[in-house]
């Protein structure tokens, strides 16, 4: 059986591991390389890495930092920010990112997720989504990088994951924008509403702040995997003992 | 020992190459037909879309080459399915290397998603020494849309809806549908193992 993924996810800011409250305030947490290595001996069982700061500035994350990354670790992991044509993405995946996922540059040109797939394979193309309750709507913003940037697009979060999975995402991480770095569990309702008319794997984010949080978002979402950063970063979670008690609930995890 | 992996221009090279190099091997990246035809071991990577790889072997004249090899050779992922004689994708069929009888088909999924992405166990069908210090069970990382079915080249299997080969095994011609470079210890474990088999 196909076992439930725990990915830590390390958000990088000027060639650092960075964290915020609600994607603002960021501080530095540590370096890609040793969290990156650290994390993969701990078992967790894939990383991404998001360049927060790579969409809203306009410019390409630097590959030296992927291949080092790709060098230190035996898992996979996934690079995101700012990859906004065929040729970027490929010098991601050349420099040794097994996947790449893409954002607002979707978002701002759709067919984007085609070329990719025809390029690469849908197997390495994720889409990320910040998604943003307001009332009893979940609506996509996009460059949440930068709170001054930040846009609505003013569709909402269900017909955009239809319309990127029909144009050949092969994952999708859905991040519950409300629930982001405030610990008080995974958007349960939203994600089992998305779960519903999502075909490809699922990956939880935003909200992680216990190991039952972690329990209910596999039992209840049926998600694919959860992502999460804080409660890792400020070792409130440690990866080893998180798997054993979801195996104990009977949720299938690499142990 | 020289290893030489495939440079199949689509796939995600530097992955395999990085995994070689935390063994202390240090492969060539290469399509030249020479260096393939003398290395000790040759591995075909890949990640990406069938017929753009079957092009690009074609292009580089590496299809005949490919087809004779006399030392243990690895396919990784796509390059286990291009060991194939046919590949059928998004209504295509895509003549593969031939080198393994039958045809790689989408992986019925039944009702979870696809692809099929993850850690997933290995079941054993055949003992090999591609397979010493690894446990029944053991945990590898898959990223796929297609598979081979169950055949006799099968030495292990993994199910996600359906039952499909994960190692496979013809002479000195070795398939992962999984990625041993990225399956942690295990797939080290795979990746020494297939230095060692004997030529």
């Amino acid at each position: 059986m196909l076992a439930k993924r725990i990915i830590p996810c390390l958000d990088v800011l000027n060639g650092q591991v960075v964290k915020g409250v609600q994607f603002k305030n960021h501080k530095v947490v540590g370096d890609i390389i040793e969290l990156a290595s650290r994390y993969a001996q701990a078992g967790a069982d894939e990383l991404v890495f998001y360049d927060i700061g790579a969409s809203v500035n306009n410019k390409l994350i630097s590959n030296d930092w992927v291949s080092k990354v790709s060098q230190s670790i035996d898992i996979p992991f996934c690079v995101a920010g700012g990859i906004n044509s065929v040729k970027a993405a490929r010098e991601r995946l050349a420099a040794g990112a097994d996947k790449i996922s893409i954002n607002s540059p979707a978002i701002h040109r759709p067919e984007l997720i085609n070329e990719l797939t025809d390029s690469f394979g849908k197997q390495c193309v994720v889409i990320g989504i910040d998604s943003f309750q307001e009332e009893d709507q979940h609506r996509v913003k996009s460059f949440t990088g930068d709170p001054n940037k930040t846009k609505e697009t003013g569709i909402t979060t269900s017909e955009w994951v239809e319309e990127v999975t029909s144009r050949g995402a092969g994952e999708i991480v859905l991040n519950c924008m409300n629930k982001d770095g405030v610990k008080t569990g995974y958007d349960i309702d939203q994600l089992s509403s998305i779960r519903e008319i999502c075909t490809v794997p699922l990956i939880a984010s935003g909200g992680a702040g216990t190991i039952q949080h972690f329990i209910d978002v596999f039992n209840k979402a049926n998600v694919d995997g959860a992502l999460a950063a804080s409660v890792f970063h400020k070792s409130l979670i440690n990866i080893h003992n998180l798997k054993q008690e979801l195996s104990n609930s009977s949720i299938e995890v690499r142990l | 020992m020289k290893v030489v992996i495939v440079d199949t221009g689509v796939a995600n090279i530097s992955s395999v190459k990085f995994a070689f190099e935390r063994l202390s091997i240090s492969p060539l990246v290469s399509s030249n037909a020479e260096l393939i035809q003398q290395a000790d071991r040759v591995v075909i990577p890949g990640v990406g879309s069938a017929p753009h790889a079957m092009k690009m072997l074609r292009q580089k004249g590496l299809v005949s080459v490919l087809k004779v090899l006399k030392q243990p050779v690895l396919g990784i992922c796509l390059g286990m399915q291009l060991l194939y004689e046919t590949l059928e994708e998004g209504g295509l069929h895509v003549e593969g290397l031939g080198v393994l009888k039958g045809k790689v088909t989408l992986l019925n999924t039944e009702t979870s998603p696809s692809p099929h992405m993850g850690w997933n166990k290995l079941s054993f069908n055949k003992s090999d020494g591609l397979l010493n210090g690894i446990r029944e069970g053991s945990y590898v990382y898959f990223v796929h849309s297609f598979a081979a079915a169950i055949s006799n080249y099968t030495l292990a299997k993994t199910s996600y809806g359906t039952d499909f080969s994960s190692i496979v095994k013809k002479n000195n011609i070795y398939g992962c549908q999984f990625h041993p470079e990225r399956s942690s210890k295990v797939g080290a474990t795979i990746l020494e193992n297939f230095m060692k088999i004997k030529k």
